[in-house]
């Protein structure tokens, strides 16, 4: 009887210490969940509606530069002119076209190059492999400033690649290279083919060599088997890979500015230059707003292909 | 292994000349005499010495690490807990909300990611008067903000990759919530955590764009300083900073990753 007894106790005491660590565990979960939530929240989320809030203000010169959103008598104040203006300024079309083209050839570009270069690495045996990815990433860590820079050396009217080429005898007046849109899209290309490459190189690691070999054993010819078996493999890498090469390169600042020159319009140097030079607030924060809203659907995109990436590696 | 074709090795060896050849040529230029960046005139090491006696580089490069260490800690902090709820929590609800302010930060171009965050810090001002001075703690927030996100997707595909049943068997023994966190699941993860703060520790000494936006009058950070140089075009004492820093990360990346090959073939 008192066995039973103790027993009884001793299973209702081992339930209430279990509903006790849940109960524990359910506030560090509620804690784990929250700090990073309300962090992103407030210094990511938020900003955009204040961003929202001022490009549908005047400019004027006081401190901060533009108008509040109700006056005195508690009236709202705001103005979509920054929009129209934006939208029916023929410059400021051109530079946002300008900046999606210039997107889009850095990601082709990247991919021209990326593509053969993450196969290879892929098909390399694993210690080699080991080598030429670290050597991927290695650029990563150097500053980005600093890799923009070592080309202006390069490129100059008076520099290593102009001299080198004169010295060789190649040309007798130095190619200008610099302060152009080809310097401009070297540029770019170089700072994000590491981008590319990565993913590129997730999806064909995956990927199973006997097929290829196997196709090309049924008769495929090479291009073949390319399109059939390797190009779908690898297309979860590709997308993601262009996303994330054409999504920052969109909003890009010091590449066309140190080596485009300042003829150069991109969007991220007009938004910049509005801001700092003009300071009109309000214009900067409706590039702003329009270049978020060019760039909502690759970023949801992107989101999705990486969820779908993490499921399938899982 | 399988033979490379000759295509896909000649496509090797230009993208690796592609992304070497224009450090490189930094490095090289560095140890020049000439006052012309670009054209050799003999071998020298003055411009490491006029660097060293340089104060606004120095004091530069202090504020820059300062920010760093604070971001990367806090980030380290932040993106480790967001990588365990991306990781081990399921559904829950916000959870694509959370998910999208977690990889967002990662491609927003940097022009607006720095506007966005001077703006709320005015708007902040204005009403709470915090911050009344841009600087230190502005610009380590921001950079907290964008590297939390590195951390957490680190973490995540650390713990994806990893059993959970570790911590599982730990809990039914009995083991207290916070225990397990920080007797398995923390050293678990312990070289991704390392990993990720080493990551937000460089990418907040390299971040310009929005250390320009964020930053008051009188907080001059190191990309800072290179900018305002660098625009006026290339300059044999940048080429000394930057061969200084090339060699830096890149003998520290290297180290690195032969460590970490050396245990993980000692593992095996």
């Amino acid at each position: 009887m008192a066995i039973v007894a103790s027993a009884k106790l001793s299973r209702a005491n081992g339930l209430v210490q279990k509903i006790a660590i849940n109960r524990n565990k359910e506030t560090w979960r509620r804690i784990a969940v929250a700090a990073p939530y309300l962090w992103l929240f407030v210094f990511f989320l938020a900003p955009f509606a204040i961003i929202f809030k001022i490009s549908l203000a005047d400019p004027i010169i006081a401190q901060p530069p533009f108008t509040p959103s109700f006056d005195e008598a508690g009236r709202l104040t705001t103005t979509f002119s920054n929009y129209s203006f934006l939208l029916t300024d023929k410059l400021y079309a051109i530079t946002y076209l300008r900046s999606v083209l210039m997107a889009l050839a850095t990601t082709l570009l990247c991919l021209l190059l990326g593509f053969p270069m993450a196969y290879g690495i892929a098909r390399s045996n694993s210690s080699t492999r080991a080598v030429l990815l670290m050597l991927i990433v290695l650029p990563f860590w150097i500053s980005f400033l600093l890799r923009v820079y070592a080309w202006m050396g390069l490129l100059n009217n008076n520099g290593v690649i102009n001299n080198l080429l004169l010295w060789i005898g190649v040309i007798e007046q130095p190619i200008p290279m610099m302060y152009t849109d080809f310097a401009t899209s070297i540029g770019l290309m170089y700072s994000y083919l590491p981008f590319m490459i990565l993913p590129l190189y997730a999806s064909l690691e995956r990927m199973d060599m006997d097929l290829i070999e196997a196709a090309q054993d049924l008769g495929a010819s090479r291009t073949k088997a390319f399109w059939d078996i390797t190009w779908p493999l690898a297309r979860p890498g590709v997308i993601a890979g262009c996303l994330l090469v054409f999504i920052p390169a969109m909003g890009e600042y010091v590449i066309p500015y140190l080596l485009g020159g300042p003829e150069s319009l991109f969007i991220g140097r007009v938004l910049f230059d509005e801001f700092f030079i003009n300071r009109d607030w309000p214009l900067a924060s409706a590039v702003a707003i329009i270049l978020l809203v060019l760039l909502v659907f690759p970023i949801v995109l992107l989101q999705r292909y990486q969820a779908r990436n993490q499921e399938a590696g899982s | 292994m399988k033979q490379q074709s000759r295509f896909i090795l000649s496509i090797l060896s230009f993208g690796y000349a592609f992304l070497y050849i224009p450090l490189a040529s930094v490095v090289f230029f560095s140890f020049n005499a000439s006052n012309l960046a670009t054209v050799w005139g003999g071998f020298s090491t003055r411009w490491y010495g006029e660097l060293f006696r340089n104060d606004q580089v120095l004091e530069a490069l202090f504020l820059s690490v300062r920010i760093a260490l604070t971001s990367a800690t806090l980030a380290t902090i932040l993106g480790t807990m967001a990588g365990l709820v991306l990781a081990r929590f399921g559904r829950f609800k916000g959870r694509t909300l959370f998910s999208g302010m977690i990889t967002s930060p990662m491609v927003m171009p940097e022009v607006i990611t720095g506007l966005s965050l001077l703006l709320l810090f005015i708007t902040l001002q204005q009403i709470t008067g915090w911050p009344g001075q841009r600087g230190f703690s502005t610009i380590t927030i921001a950079h907290t903000t964008f590297s939390m996100a590195y951390v957490a997707v680190i973490v995540q595909s650390r713990l994806v990759s990893m059993d959970e049943s570790l911590e599982e068997a730990a809990m039914d023994l009995g083991g207290r919530p916070l225990r397990v966190v920080f007797d398995i699941t923390l050293p678990l993860i312990a070289p991704a955590m390392i990993a990720g703060w080493l990551l937000a520790f460089t990418l907040s000494l390299d971040d310009l764009v929005i250390a320009s936006f964020v930053s008051g009058p009188g907080s001059t950070t190191l990309p800072m300083l290179i900018f305002s140089k660098v625009k006026l075009g290339v300059s044999p004492d940048i080429n000394a900073l930057a061969s200084l820093i090339i060699v830096t990360v890149g003998l520290g990346v290297v180290l690195a990753w032969l460590f970490g090959r050396r245990r993980s073939s000692k593992a095996q």
